[in-house]
Protein backbone atom coordinates (compact mmCIF):
# COMPACT_ATOMS: atom_id res chain seq x y z
CA UNK A 1 0.00 0.00 0.00
CA UNK A 2 1.21 3.47 -0.79
CA UNK A 3 1.22 5.58 2.35
CA UNK A 4 1.19 8.82 0.40
CA UNK A 5 -2.35 8.40 -0.92
CA UNK A 6 -4.38 8.15 2.24
CA UNK A 7 -5.87 10.70 4.52
CA UNK A 8 -6.21 8.31 7.42
CA UNK A 9 -3.75 9.70 9.95
CA UNK A 10 -2.88 6.24 11.22
CA UNK A 11 -1.53 5.23 7.85
CA UNK A 12 0.64 8.30 7.38
CA UNK A 13 4.29 8.02 8.31
CA UNK A 14 4.89 9.60 11.70
CA UNK A 15 7.36 11.99 10.14
CA UNK A 16 8.70 12.53 6.64
CA UNK A 17 11.54 10.11 5.91
CA UNK A 18 14.87 11.71 6.70
CA UNK A 19 17.18 12.29 3.78
CA UNK A 20 20.66 12.45 5.21
CA UNK A 21 22.80 14.73 3.03
CA UNK A 22 26.40 14.20 2.17
CA UNK A 23 28.46 14.94 5.32
CA UNK A 24 25.19 15.81 7.03
CA UNK A 25 25.79 19.34 5.85
CA UNK A 26 23.16 19.75 3.16
CA UNK A 27 21.60 22.41 5.33
CA UNK A 28 23.61 25.59 4.89
CA UNK A 29 22.64 26.72 8.36
CA UNK A 30 24.85 23.97 9.70
CA UNK A 31 27.80 26.06 8.60
CA UNK A 32 26.52 29.56 8.92
CA UNK A 33 24.73 28.96 12.13
CA UNK A 34 21.47 29.90 13.66
CA UNK A 35 19.83 33.15 12.68
CA UNK A 36 19.91 34.15 16.34
CA UNK A 37 23.68 34.31 16.40
CA UNK A 38 23.77 36.24 13.14
CA UNK A 39 21.13 38.66 14.42
CA UNK A 40 23.07 39.24 17.64
CA UNK A 41 26.17 39.83 15.53
CA UNK A 42 24.57 42.40 13.27
CA UNK A 43 23.10 44.09 16.36
CA UNK A 44 26.60 44.33 17.84
CA UNK A 45 28.03 45.93 14.68
CA UNK A 46 25.17 48.38 14.32
CA UNK A 47 25.33 49.25 18.01
CA UNK A 48 29.04 50.01 18.04
CA UNK A 49 28.71 52.24 14.98
CA UNK A 50 25.62 53.90 16.45
CA UNK A 51 27.30 54.60 19.80
CA UNK A 52 30.26 56.11 18.01
CA UNK A 53 28.04 58.07 15.63
CA UNK A 54 26.03 59.48 18.56
CA UNK A 55 29.20 60.57 20.32
CA UNK A 56 30.36 62.37 17.18
CA UNK A 57 28.88 65.86 17.50
CA UNK A 58 31.20 67.65 15.08
CA UNK A 59 30.68 67.56 11.34
CA UNK A 60 33.72 65.45 10.45
CA UNK A 61 33.71 62.70 7.84
CA UNK A 62 31.17 60.08 8.90
CA UNK A 63 32.20 57.15 11.03
CA UNK A 64 30.99 54.62 8.50
CA UNK A 65 32.82 56.31 5.63
CA UNK A 66 36.06 56.38 7.62
CA UNK A 67 35.74 52.74 8.63
CA UNK A 68 35.11 51.78 5.00
CA UNK A 69 38.14 53.80 3.94
CA UNK A 70 40.44 51.74 6.17
CA UNK A 71 38.76 48.38 5.55
CA UNK A 72 40.88 47.35 2.51
CA UNK A 73 44.14 48.02 4.38
CA UNK A 74 43.06 46.10 7.48
CA UNK A 75 41.73 43.28 5.30
CA UNK A 76 45.18 43.01 3.68
CA UNK A 77 46.67 42.65 7.14
CA UNK A 78 44.07 40.03 7.92
CA UNK A 79 45.12 38.05 4.83
CA UNK A 80 48.67 38.11 6.20
CA UNK A 81 47.32 36.69 9.48
CA UNK A 82 45.65 33.91 7.51
CA UNK A 83 48.85 33.18 5.60
CA UNK A 84 50.76 32.91 8.89
CA UNK A 85 48.06 30.64 10.32
CA UNK A 86 48.22 28.27 7.33
CA UNK A 87 52.03 28.11 7.42
CA UNK A 88 52.15 27.54 11.19
CA UNK A 89 49.47 24.90 10.96
CA UNK A 90 51.42 23.05 8.25
CA UNK A 91 54.69 23.12 10.19
CA UNK A 92 52.97 22.32 13.49
CA UNK A 93 50.97 19.45 12.04
CA UNK A 94 53.97 17.71 10.51
CA UNK A 95 56.01 18.08 13.71
CA UNK A 96 53.03 17.20 15.89
CA UNK A 97 52.23 13.98 14.02
CA UNK A 98 55.81 12.84 14.55
CA UNK A 99 55.67 13.80 18.23
CA UNK A 100 52.30 12.08 18.65
CA UNK A 101 53.55 8.88 17.05
CA UNK A 102 56.64 9.17 19.24
CA UNK A 103 54.37 9.02 22.28
CA UNK A 104 53.12 5.56 21.30
CA UNK A 105 56.56 4.30 20.30
CA UNK A 106 57.70 0.96 21.69
CA UNK A 107 61.07 2.48 22.65
CA UNK A 108 60.82 3.86 26.16
CA UNK A 109 63.26 6.83 25.71
CA UNK A 110 61.44 8.04 22.56
CA UNK A 111 58.14 7.76 24.40
CA UNK A 112 59.45 9.64 27.42
CA UNK A 113 61.04 12.47 25.46
CA UNK A 114 57.95 12.88 23.24
CA UNK A 115 55.71 12.97 26.29
CA UNK A 116 57.85 15.55 28.08
CA UNK A 117 58.11 17.79 24.99
CA UNK A 118 54.36 17.61 24.44
CA UNK A 119 53.55 18.51 28.04
CA UNK A 120 56.08 21.32 28.10
CA UNK A 121 54.89 23.04 24.93
CA UNK A 122 51.23 22.39 25.65
CA UNK A 123 51.33 23.98 29.08
CA UNK A 124 53.33 27.09 28.19
CA UNK A 125 51.52 30.26 27.15
CA UNK A 126 51.48 30.89 23.38
CA UNK A 127 52.79 34.40 23.78
CA UNK A 128 55.79 33.25 25.82
CA UNK A 129 56.62 30.59 23.20
CA UNK A 130 56.38 33.27 20.52
CA UNK A 131 58.83 35.46 22.46
CA UNK A 132 60.99 32.35 22.90
CA UNK A 133 61.21 31.82 19.13
CA UNK A 134 61.60 35.50 18.28
CA UNK A 135 64.51 36.06 20.66
CA UNK A 136 66.30 32.76 20.69
CA UNK A 137 66.31 31.80 17.00
CA UNK A 138 69.30 33.39 15.27
CA UNK A 139 68.66 36.10 12.67
CA UNK A 140 70.62 34.12 10.13
CA UNK A 141 71.77 30.54 9.73
CA UNK A 142 74.64 28.90 7.90
CA UNK A 143 73.49 25.85 5.98
CA UNK A 144 76.37 24.23 4.12
CA UNK A 145 78.27 27.48 3.62
CA UNK A 146 75.20 29.39 2.47
CA UNK A 147 73.98 32.05 4.87
CA UNK A 148 70.21 32.06 5.06
CA UNK A 149 68.55 35.03 6.71
CA UNK A 150 65.69 34.19 9.08
CA UNK A 151 63.21 37.06 8.78
CA UNK A 152 60.94 37.95 11.70
CA UNK A 153 57.83 36.49 10.06
CA UNK A 154 59.59 33.16 9.66
CA UNK A 155 60.49 33.08 13.33
CA UNK A 156 56.91 34.01 14.21
CA UNK A 157 55.62 31.06 12.18
CA UNK A 158 57.95 28.74 14.09
CA UNK A 159 56.95 30.34 17.39
CA UNK A 160 53.27 29.73 16.72
CA UNK A 161 53.97 26.24 15.37
CA UNK A 162 55.47 25.11 18.71
CA UNK A 163 52.21 25.06 20.71
CA UNK A 164 50.36 23.77 17.61
CA UNK A 165 52.83 20.89 17.43
CA UNK A 166 52.17 19.90 21.06
CA UNK A 167 48.41 20.11 20.62
CA UNK A 168 48.49 18.09 17.38
CA UNK A 169 50.59 15.49 19.21
CA UNK A 170 47.85 15.15 21.82
CA UNK A 171 45.17 14.90 19.12
CA UNK A 172 47.12 12.16 17.31
CA UNK A 173 47.75 10.23 20.51
CA UNK A 174 44.13 10.58 21.60
CA UNK A 175 42.84 9.53 18.17
CA UNK A 176 45.02 6.43 18.08
CA UNK A 177 44.11 5.51 21.66
CA UNK A 178 40.40 5.82 20.86
CA UNK A 179 40.68 2.80 18.54
CA UNK A 180 39.86 -0.38 20.51
CA UNK A 181 42.78 -2.64 21.43
CA UNK A 182 40.99 -5.48 19.63
CA UNK A 183 41.95 -3.88 16.32
CA UNK A 184 45.65 -4.06 17.21
CA UNK A 185 45.30 -7.61 18.44
CA UNK A 186 43.44 -8.92 15.39
CA UNK A 187 45.96 -7.22 13.10
CA UNK A 188 48.78 -8.89 15.00
CA UNK A 189 47.09 -12.26 14.74
CA UNK A 190 46.87 -11.70 10.97
CA UNK A 191 50.66 -11.20 10.94
CA UNK A 192 50.65 -7.50 10.18
CA UNK A 193 53.82 -5.75 11.31
CA UNK A 194 53.50 -2.87 13.75
CA UNK A 195 54.02 -0.33 10.97
CA UNK A 196 51.46 -2.04 8.72
CA UNK A 197 48.93 -2.16 11.53
CA UNK A 198 49.38 1.52 12.22
CA UNK A 199 49.39 2.64 8.60
CA UNK A 200 46.68 0.38 7.17
CA UNK A 201 44.34 -0.30 10.07
CA UNK A 202 44.63 2.13 12.97
CA UNK A 203 45.38 5.46 11.29
CA UNK A 204 42.65 5.30 8.62
CA UNK A 205 40.09 4.90 11.40
CA UNK A 206 41.74 7.37 13.79
CA UNK A 207 42.14 10.18 11.25
CA UNK A 208 38.37 10.59 11.09
CA UNK A 209 38.28 11.34 14.78
CA UNK A 210 41.30 13.61 14.65
CA UNK A 211 39.85 15.95 12.04
CA UNK A 212 37.31 17.84 14.21
CA UNK A 213 39.76 18.69 17.05
CA UNK A 214 42.39 19.52 14.43
CA UNK A 215 40.04 22.04 12.82
CA UNK A 216 39.22 23.45 16.22
CA UNK A 217 42.94 23.90 16.82
CA UNK A 218 43.26 25.70 13.49
CA UNK A 219 40.57 28.19 14.53
CA UNK A 220 42.41 28.78 17.83
CA UNK A 221 45.67 29.28 15.94
CA UNK A 222 44.07 31.77 13.54
CA UNK A 223 42.93 33.81 16.52
CA UNK A 224 46.37 33.49 18.11
CA UNK A 225 48.08 34.95 15.02
CA UNK A 226 47.21 38.42 16.36
CA UNK A 227 49.92 37.79 18.97
CA UNK A 228 52.56 38.52 16.32
CA UNK A 229 51.59 42.18 16.58
CA UNK A 230 52.90 42.13 20.18
CA UNK A 231 56.37 41.10 18.97
CA UNK A 232 56.40 43.79 16.31
CA UNK A 233 55.24 42.17 13.09
CA UNK A 234 52.77 44.10 10.98
CA UNK A 235 49.43 42.29 10.93
CA UNK A 236 45.75 43.26 11.00
CA UNK A 237 46.03 44.34 14.63
CA UNK A 238 49.05 46.58 13.99
CA UNK A 239 47.38 48.12 10.94
CA UNK A 240 44.21 48.82 12.93
CA UNK A 241 46.26 50.61 15.55
CA UNK A 242 48.09 52.46 12.78
CA UNK A 243 44.82 53.58 11.23
CA UNK A 244 43.64 54.84 14.61
CA UNK A 245 46.86 56.79 15.14
CA UNK A 246 46.59 58.28 11.64
CA UNK A 247 43.01 59.42 12.20
CA UNK A 248 43.63 60.58 15.79
CA UNK A 249 39.92 60.38 16.63
CA UNK A 250 38.77 58.62 19.78
CA UNK A 251 35.30 58.06 18.33
CA UNK A 252 36.82 55.63 15.78
CA UNK A 253 38.19 53.23 18.38
CA UNK A 254 34.95 51.37 18.94
CA UNK A 255 33.91 50.80 15.29
CA UNK A 256 37.40 49.94 13.99
CA UNK A 257 38.16 47.41 16.71
CA UNK A 258 34.63 46.02 16.30
CA UNK A 259 35.33 45.57 12.60
CA UNK A 260 38.55 43.70 13.35
CA UNK A 261 36.66 41.43 15.75
CA UNK A 262 34.03 40.82 13.07
CA UNK A 263 36.68 39.94 10.47
CA UNK A 264 37.96 37.16 12.71
CA UNK A 265 34.46 36.10 13.68
CA UNK A 266 33.34 35.75 10.08
CA UNK A 267 36.32 33.49 9.40
CA UNK A 268 36.35 31.42 12.61
CA UNK A 269 32.66 30.93 13.27
CA UNK A 270 31.95 28.85 10.12
CA UNK A 271 34.95 26.68 11.01
CA UNK A 272 33.50 26.12 14.48
CA UNK A 273 30.11 25.16 13.01
CA UNK A 274 31.72 22.81 10.50
CA UNK A 275 33.72 21.23 13.33
CA UNK A 276 30.53 20.60 15.30
CA UNK A 277 28.83 19.10 12.26
CA UNK A 278 31.78 16.79 11.59
CA UNK A 279 31.90 15.82 15.26
CA UNK A 280 28.29 14.71 15.09
CA UNK A 281 28.90 12.85 11.87
CA UNK A 282 32.02 11.06 13.09
CA UNK A 283 30.50 10.21 16.48
CA UNK A 284 31.80 6.84 17.72
CA UNK A 285 30.26 3.92 15.87
CA UNK A 286 32.24 0.81 16.62
CA UNK B 1 69.32 31.96 55.44
CA UNK B 2 72.85 30.67 55.05
CA UNK B 3 71.79 28.18 52.38
CA UNK B 4 69.93 30.96 50.50
CA UNK B 5 73.17 32.92 50.48
CA UNK B 6 75.04 29.84 49.23
CA UNK B 7 72.56 29.41 46.36
CA UNK B 8 72.88 33.09 45.47
CA UNK B 9 76.68 32.80 45.54
CA UNK B 10 76.59 29.74 43.33
CA UNK B 11 74.44 31.52 40.71
CA UNK B 12 76.78 34.51 40.88
CA UNK B 13 79.71 32.16 40.23
CA UNK B 14 77.73 30.55 37.35
CA UNK B 15 77.20 33.96 35.76
CA UNK B 16 80.86 34.89 36.12
CA UNK B 17 82.43 31.60 35.12
CA UNK B 18 80.04 30.34 32.43
CA UNK B 19 78.01 33.38 31.43
CA UNK B 20 74.74 31.73 32.48
CA UNK B 21 73.20 34.75 34.14
CA UNK B 22 70.12 33.86 36.19
CA UNK B 23 70.08 37.33 37.70
CA UNK B 24 66.88 36.81 39.70
CA UNK B 25 68.70 34.21 41.82
CA UNK B 26 71.28 36.65 43.27
CA UNK B 27 70.19 40.18 42.37
CA UNK B 28 67.66 41.44 44.94
CA UNK B 29 66.25 44.11 42.60
CA UNK B 30 65.63 41.71 39.70
CA UNK B 31 64.22 39.11 42.07
CA UNK B 32 61.80 41.61 43.62
CA UNK B 33 60.55 42.58 40.16
CA UNK B 34 60.14 38.97 39.12
CA UNK B 35 58.28 38.06 42.32
CA UNK B 36 55.99 41.07 41.93
CA UNK B 37 55.23 39.87 38.41
CA UNK B 38 54.58 36.37 39.70
CA UNK B 39 52.19 37.61 42.39
CA UNK B 40 50.37 39.77 39.81
CA UNK B 41 49.96 36.77 37.51
CA UNK B 42 48.67 34.60 40.37
CA UNK B 43 46.31 37.33 41.56
CA UNK B 44 45.09 38.02 38.02
CA UNK B 45 44.54 34.30 37.39
CA UNK B 46 42.59 33.75 40.61
CA UNK B 47 40.38 36.80 40.03
CA UNK B 48 39.67 35.74 36.43
CA UNK B 49 39.00 32.11 37.43
CA UNK B 50 36.43 33.15 40.06
CA UNK B 51 34.73 35.70 37.80
CA UNK B 52 34.72 33.43 34.74
CA UNK B 53 33.07 30.64 36.74
CA UNK B 54 30.43 33.15 37.87
CA UNK B 55 29.87 34.21 34.25
CA UNK B 56 29.58 30.55 33.32
CA UNK B 57 27.04 29.81 36.06
CA UNK B 58 24.82 32.77 35.29
CA UNK B 59 25.10 32.21 31.54
CA UNK B 60 24.28 28.51 31.75
CA UNK B 61 21.25 29.31 33.88
CA UNK B 62 20.06 32.02 31.49
CA UNK B 63 20.51 29.62 28.58
CA UNK B 64 17.68 27.53 30.02
CA UNK B 65 15.40 30.58 30.27
CA UNK B 66 11.93 30.58 28.73
CA UNK B 67 12.39 33.84 26.82
CA UNK B 68 13.89 33.15 23.37
CA UNK B 69 15.38 36.65 23.41
CA UNK B 70 17.50 35.88 26.50
CA UNK B 71 18.60 32.57 25.01
CA UNK B 72 19.59 34.26 21.76
CA UNK B 73 21.56 36.91 23.63
CA UNK B 74 23.48 34.25 25.58
CA UNK B 75 24.14 32.23 22.40
CA UNK B 76 25.38 35.37 20.64
CA UNK B 77 27.65 36.23 23.56
CA UNK B 78 29.13 32.74 23.70
CA UNK B 79 29.76 32.47 19.96
CA UNK B 80 31.20 35.95 19.75
CA UNK B 81 33.72 35.51 22.55
CA UNK B 82 34.67 32.00 21.44
CA UNK B 83 35.34 32.95 17.84
CA UNK B 84 37.29 36.19 18.13
CA UNK B 85 40.91 36.61 19.23
CA UNK B 86 41.28 37.33 22.96
CA UNK B 87 43.98 39.88 22.22
CA UNK B 88 41.62 41.90 20.02
CA UNK B 89 38.91 41.59 22.68
CA UNK B 90 41.36 42.99 25.21
CA UNK B 91 42.26 45.88 22.89
CA UNK B 92 38.57 46.44 22.18
CA UNK B 93 37.84 46.83 25.90
CA UNK B 94 40.98 48.69 26.90
CA UNK B 95 41.15 51.16 24.02
CA UNK B 96 37.64 51.36 22.58
CA UNK B 97 35.17 50.73 25.40
CA UNK B 98 37.36 52.59 27.87
CA UNK B 99 37.40 55.66 25.59
CA UNK B 100 33.61 55.59 25.40
CA UNK B 101 33.26 55.57 29.21
CA UNK B 102 33.42 58.76 31.30
CA UNK B 103 36.63 59.76 33.11
CA UNK B 104 36.73 60.04 36.89
CA UNK B 105 38.89 62.04 39.29
CA UNK B 106 41.22 60.00 41.49
CA UNK B 107 42.35 60.87 45.03
CA UNK B 108 45.15 63.08 43.70
CA UNK B 109 42.76 65.10 41.56
CA UNK B 110 43.96 63.64 38.26
CA UNK B 111 41.53 62.63 35.52
CA UNK B 112 41.79 58.87 35.06
CA UNK B 113 39.72 56.32 33.14
CA UNK B 114 36.89 54.66 35.04
CA UNK B 115 38.57 51.24 34.78
CA UNK B 116 42.37 50.88 34.59
CA UNK B 117 44.37 48.39 32.52
CA UNK B 118 44.36 45.71 35.23
CA UNK B 119 40.59 46.08 35.56
CA UNK B 120 40.08 45.67 31.81
CA UNK B 121 42.35 42.64 31.76
CA UNK B 122 40.24 41.01 34.48
CA UNK B 123 36.96 41.90 32.74
CA UNK B 124 38.14 40.85 29.28
CA UNK B 125 39.66 37.50 30.30
CA UNK B 126 36.72 36.69 32.58
CA UNK B 127 34.26 37.21 29.75
CA UNK B 128 36.45 35.24 27.32
CA UNK B 129 36.87 32.24 29.63
CA UNK B 130 33.29 32.69 30.90
CA UNK B 131 31.94 32.14 27.38
CA UNK B 132 33.72 28.76 27.30
CA UNK B 133 32.50 28.00 30.82
CA UNK B 134 28.88 28.59 29.77
CA UNK B 135 29.23 25.93 27.08
CA UNK B 136 30.99 23.57 29.50
CA UNK B 137 28.33 23.97 32.21
CA UNK B 138 25.57 23.63 29.63
CA UNK B 139 26.95 20.32 28.40
CA UNK B 140 27.20 19.20 32.02
CA UNK B 141 23.60 20.18 32.70
CA UNK B 142 22.48 18.35 29.56
CA UNK B 143 24.24 15.23 30.80
CA UNK B 144 22.12 15.14 33.98
CA UNK B 145 19.32 12.62 33.31
CA UNK B 146 15.95 14.19 32.55
CA UNK B 147 14.32 11.97 35.18
CA UNK B 148 16.33 13.70 37.91
CA UNK B 149 14.94 17.10 36.94
CA UNK B 150 11.45 15.67 36.67
CA UNK B 151 11.76 14.10 40.11
CA UNK B 152 12.81 17.47 41.55
CA UNK B 153 9.84 19.11 39.83
CA UNK B 154 7.50 16.45 41.22
CA UNK B 155 8.80 17.24 44.70
CA UNK B 156 7.73 20.85 44.22
CA UNK B 157 11.11 22.48 43.49
CA UNK B 158 10.98 25.67 41.44
CA UNK B 159 13.27 25.92 38.40
CA UNK B 160 15.88 27.89 40.37
CA UNK B 161 15.71 25.53 43.35
CA UNK B 162 16.06 22.40 41.25
CA UNK B 163 18.98 24.07 39.44
CA UNK B 164 20.76 24.96 42.68
CA UNK B 165 20.07 21.86 44.77
CA UNK B 166 19.71 19.05 42.24
CA UNK B 167 20.90 19.69 38.70
CA UNK B 168 23.94 21.84 39.27
CA UNK B 169 25.70 19.73 41.93
CA UNK B 170 25.53 16.77 39.55
CA UNK B 171 26.37 18.76 36.41
CA UNK B 172 29.38 20.39 38.09
CA UNK B 173 30.95 17.03 38.82
CA UNK B 174 30.42 15.93 35.23
CA UNK B 175 32.08 18.99 33.75
CA UNK B 176 35.01 19.41 36.16
CA UNK B 177 37.62 17.91 33.76
CA UNK B 178 36.55 20.23 30.92
CA UNK B 179 36.46 23.15 33.35
CA UNK B 180 40.00 22.33 34.45
CA UNK B 181 41.22 22.45 30.84
CA UNK B 182 39.59 25.81 30.29
CA UNK B 183 41.04 27.28 33.48
CA UNK B 184 44.52 26.15 32.42
CA UNK B 185 43.90 27.98 29.17
CA UNK B 186 42.77 31.04 31.10
CA UNK B 187 45.99 31.12 33.12
CA UNK B 188 47.96 30.97 29.87
CA UNK B 189 45.79 33.74 28.40
CA UNK B 190 46.71 36.13 31.24
CA UNK B 191 50.06 36.67 29.47
CA UNK B 192 48.18 38.78 26.91
CA UNK B 193 47.83 41.47 29.60
CA UNK B 194 51.45 42.24 28.69
CA UNK B 195 50.08 43.99 25.59
CA UNK B 196 48.30 46.63 27.68
CA UNK B 197 51.12 47.05 30.17
CA UNK B 198 49.83 45.06 33.13
CA UNK B 199 52.97 44.24 35.16
CA UNK B 200 52.47 40.46 35.19
CA UNK B 201 55.07 37.72 34.92
CA UNK B 202 55.91 38.11 31.21
CA UNK B 203 56.12 41.89 31.59
CA UNK B 204 58.40 41.59 34.62
CA UNK B 205 60.61 39.06 32.83
CA UNK B 206 60.84 41.35 29.79
CA UNK B 207 61.92 44.20 32.08
CA UNK B 208 64.62 42.04 33.60
CA UNK B 209 66.00 40.74 30.31
CA UNK B 210 65.99 44.12 28.61
CA UNK B 211 68.18 45.55 31.38
CA UNK B 212 70.33 42.57 32.33
CA UNK B 213 70.61 41.17 28.76
CA UNK B 214 69.88 37.60 29.84
CA UNK B 215 67.02 36.73 27.47
CA UNK B 216 68.04 33.07 27.20
CA UNK B 217 68.12 32.42 30.95
CA UNK B 218 65.00 34.45 31.75
CA UNK B 219 63.09 32.73 28.95
CA UNK B 220 63.83 29.32 30.46
CA UNK B 221 62.91 30.56 33.96
CA UNK B 222 59.71 32.08 32.57
CA UNK B 223 58.62 28.92 30.75
CA UNK B 224 59.39 26.74 33.76
CA UNK B 225 57.46 29.12 36.03
CA UNK B 226 54.39 28.93 33.82
CA UNK B 227 54.61 25.16 33.58
CA UNK B 228 54.84 25.09 37.41
CA UNK B 229 51.78 27.37 37.82
CA UNK B 230 49.79 25.19 35.43
CA UNK B 231 50.96 22.05 37.26
CA UNK B 232 49.72 23.47 40.57
CA UNK B 233 46.36 24.29 39.03
CA UNK B 234 46.03 20.83 37.45
CA UNK B 235 46.95 19.20 40.77
CA UNK B 236 44.38 21.29 42.58
CA UNK B 237 41.65 20.48 40.04
CA UNK B 238 42.37 16.76 40.28
CA UNK B 239 42.19 16.90 44.07
CA UNK B 240 38.91 18.77 43.85
CA UNK B 241 37.55 16.19 41.44
CA UNK B 242 38.42 13.37 43.84
CA UNK B 243 36.99 15.27 46.80
CA UNK B 244 33.67 15.84 45.04
CA UNK B 245 33.32 12.33 43.67
CA UNK B 246 30.08 10.60 44.66
CA UNK B 247 30.84 6.89 45.13
CA UNK B 248 28.89 4.81 42.65
CA UNK B 249 27.60 7.76 40.65
CA UNK B 250 28.80 8.03 37.08
CA UNK B 251 31.76 5.82 37.96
Amino acid sequence: MKTGQTDLPVLLPSRPPATPGEWGLSDASAVFGSRKVLAALVAFAVLSVAVAEAADANARPGILATVLKWTPLIATGFLFNLAVSVASMAVGTVAGVMLGLGQISIFRPVRGISWAATQFFRNSPWLVLLFFAMFLLPFEMKIGGVTVALPAWFKAIIGLALPVMANVAEIVRGGIRSIPVGQWESAESLAFTRFQTLWRIILPQAVKRMIPPWMNLYAILTMATTLISVVGIQDAMTLTRGALVAEARTDLYLPLYAMLLLLFFVYCYPIARLTQALERRFAVRI
Amino acid sequence: MGSMQAIADWFKWLAGAHGINVSIAYDAFDRARFLTGLSTTVWLSVACIVLSILVGLVGAWLQGARSPLVRAAVAGFVQFFRNTPPLVQLAFFYFAVSAALPMVTDQFGARVPLVNNVGWAVISFSLFAGAFNIEIFRSGIEAVPQATTEAAEALGYTRLQSYIYVVFPLAFRICLPALGNNLVNLVKTTTLAYAIGVPELLYAAAQVWSETFNVREMMVVLLLTYVAIVAVLVWFMQRWERRLRIPGYNA
